[in-house]
């Protein structure tokens, strides 16, 4: 336990100093980066991608992966356009775009928890599902328009300097911090990712638990396609395509294991932290949005290769430490 | 009679025949709605596509049999084929073969690099693929060679008449190049699967990746292997890619890996490790791909139905493999068993011995 606790210790200190080396750079290479405005920017560029990193947090905390993300985001804003381009009222569009979310999560969650099945493969079905059903709404067609307050309420901000999606940014991480990390029903995520058997046997309802997670994944993702919508003023049908690569990698670079049971929300906002400033640092230097996402996409390599060749180095070491002591021993 | 059906069948070839079963209803449906379906046309159009889709499946079969998953084969088609359009380009007197070679090469080699990072490197297939996803994606954007995408014109005579080329005809179905290949590639993994050390070995490790570790099985090697095959066929898909279109840009078979995932998944193999085979992934391609043809010309919904009828398909045929291939697998280890019977007695002695 001390030793686990040691070595997440480390992973997050490790974390930390790269922050701290990208935010350096950062600022020795730009003089308005310390600015607030430039800050803010820095999270409204990418807010709803970490919105979902939230709870995607807790559903690999639960050895359990949602794809899906992405492509519920996208889902639920097109319902929402499509309703709005029919002329329906737009308080019950937004509200169609959120029982859109509902419902995806509601079916991952029923295919995962109660048939049994893969979440990865039932969320790459998904995935292509809904996406499809995207495409189905709008066709090629881009829908925007939408009313004034929406906009603003995307673009603007709405206390202080925060815009709207900010505001629910942090409220979402407090209320996750509380439960994963001081609530039983935090414990009990963290045991089901630990060992499912266990979890049933020790009266955890994992089933139960699994629903819920997914449930409030597809909503959060619904939330996410929304706020993106206010933010960009239109919706297409392939919106948000592709944003599970980094949500995932934010995650698992946290420190979050891929098979469940570790890291935690603090290592996961380190994660935010780097990858935003990064991307920041990689747009000052001129370099392109795919790129980018390739350069995420070795982070999101690296960060799971790094811990295993150091796992790897530090046994072979203590295995020769130990023959080494052996052979003291035998003279 | 009953014993040697069952002994002579297994649900994975009744699966198998009921999915023939379905194309043949899918295929029969869209005759009575689309004027002219049952023409040559729409067969050599739908060999096409389904060739290069069943060598990218086969591939995709070769490393889901090893309990892995290879997200990246959509990039590695449009990577090959979209650099060995560009290797044509500015060398146009290069051999056939040479450009076969290297596309095949290209693909291997990314496919290693995804294979020493799963099997050596042990992490999970998942992360690796998607990261290389988006790197090797990233490599063919960032790709600095003048214009960006590769068109018909620069490109040699031979390999423009190589994708109208007929191999030969029955009556009016011509058989391209790209489906004899296609075809070769089938009866090849086949028999591999089938009957080699290798293809066994494949099955063991997806059934259960500890016994086969404890058995002493070069799991490792075996988990690479699988990968770099499956890069090399992406590579060979990607070459039929070029052939086939000739027009790329660096969006070239992007997506490709999620056909190429729901082809051998809707054929049958298991994202579990362990079952499924060649024959299957390609009937999975079929299937798709009649489908995905069919609504194009199909008038009465929109093409655009095609994703959303993709993921539903995948959730119902795993559905179906959880729900009703299990239990039937389940009844026919128990029929194996009433054959051979176990000697109970004996159980029960060595459980009182047990207890005692």
């Amino acid at each position: 336990m001390m030793r686990r606790l040691e070595r997440l210790k480390s992973w997050e200190g490790f974390l930390l100093a790269i922050l701290i080396l990208i935010v350096v750079f950062n600022i020795f290479t730009t003089p308005h980066y310390l600015q607030i405005q430039n800050q803010i920017n820095l999270f409204q560029l990418h807010i709803e991608k970490i919105i979902i990193v939230v709870i995607m947090t807790f559903i690999i905390i639960n050895a359990e992966i949602d794809l899906s993300v992405a492509s519920v985001m996208g889902l639920a804003g097109c319902v929402m356009a499509y309703l709005f381009e029919q002329g329906v009222p737009f308080g019950w569009c937004l509200l169609a775009g959120l029982m859109t979310g509902v419902l995806a999560g509601l079916i991952n969650g029923f295919m995962v928890a109660y048939v049994g099945l893969t979440s990865l493969i039932v969320t790459l079905a998904a995935l292509i599902g809904f996406r499809g059903l995207a495409h189905v709404l709008l066709e090629n067609r881009s829908v925007g328009n939408f009313p004034d307050w929406f906009d603003r309420l995307g673009q603007q901000p709405l206390i202080g300097p925060f815009p709207l999606a900010m505001i629910v940014f942090f409220v979402f991480l407090i209320i996750a911090l509380i439960i994963l990390q001081w609530s039983g029903a935090g414990r009990h995520v963290y045991i089901i990712g630990n060992n499912r058997q266990v979890a049933r046997y020790s009266g955890v309802n994992v089933r139960r638990v699994k629903m819920t997670l997914y449930v409030v994944s597809g909503t959060v993702a619904a939330i996410a396609g929304l706020l993106l919508a206010a933010r960009l003023g239109s919706m297409r049908g392939d919106t948000a395509l592709g944003t599970e690569l980094e949500v995932i990698t934010m995650v698992v670079l946290g420190g979050v294991s891929i098979f469940g049971g570790t890291g935690t929300l603090f290592g996961v906002l380190l994660a935010i932290l780097i990858i935003l400033n990064l991307r920041n640092g990689m747009g000052l230097l001129n370099i392109t949005g795919e790129i980018q996402t390739g350069v995420i996409g070795v982070l999101l390599i690296l960060s799971v290769l790094g811990p295993n060749i150091w796992r790897g180095v530090r046994d072979a070491w203590n295995r020769r430490q130990r023959i080494q002591r052996m052979h003291v021993g035998e003279e | 009679m009953m014993q040697r059906v069952k002994r002579y069948f297994r649900p994975e070839q009744l699966r198998e025949l009921s999915l023939v079963f379905l194309i043949l209803l899918i295929f029969l449906f869209f005759g009575t709605q689309i004027e002219g379906y049952f023409s040559p046309r729409t067969f050599n159009r739908v060999t096409s596509d389904v060739a290069i889709i069943a060598v990218v499946a086969m591939g995709e079969t070769l490393v889901l049999l090893t309990r892995n998953f290879d997200l990246s084969v959509g990039s590695i088609v449009g990577l090959t084929a979209f650099f060995t359009g560009k290797l044509l380009t500015f060398n146009p007197d290069l051999l056939p073969v040479g450009a076969l070679l290297f596309a095949i090469g290209l693909g291997a080699a990314l496919g290693t690099l995804n294979g020493v990072l799963v099997a050596y490197g042990k992490v999970p297939s998942l992360i690796v693929t998607l990261g290389t996803l988006a790197i090797y994606r990233s490599i063919l954007v960032a790709f600095p060679a003048g214009t960006k995408n590769v068109v018909t014109q620069d490109l040699p005579q031979w390999l423009l008449d190589l994708g109208g080329m007929q191999l030969f005809s029955i009556g009016e179905f011509d058989i391209k190049p790209v489906v004899a290949v296609g075809l070769v590639m089938l009866v090849i993994f086949q028999l591999v699967t089938s009957y080699t050390r290798f293809g066994r070995r494949l099955y063991a490790i997806g059934s259960n990746p500890e016994a086969a570790r404890v058995g002493g099985l070069p799991s490792q090697r075996i988990v690479l292997f699988a990968f770099i095959l499956c890069g090399a066929m992406a590579g060979l898909a990607g070459f039929m890619f070029l052939v086939r279109y000739g027009n790329l840009t660096p969006a070239a078979a992007q997506g490709m890996e999620l056909q190429g995932i729901a082809a051998a998944v809707v054929g049958g193999v298991s994202t579990l490790g362990g079952v499924g085979t060649m024959i299957g992934a390609m009937l999975g391609a079929l299937m798709i791909n009649l489908l995905q043809q069919s609504l194009l010309r199909w008038l009465v919904i929109s093409t655009f139905w095609v994703g959303a009828l993709l993921g539903l398909m995948i959730l119902i045929s795993v559905t179906i493999d959880a729900v009703i291939i299990n239990r039937l697998r389940n009844i026919w280890t128990q029929q194996g068993l009433e054959i051979n019977p176990v000697d109970e007695t004996k159980v029960v002695n060595e459980k009182e011995s047990h207890d005692a």
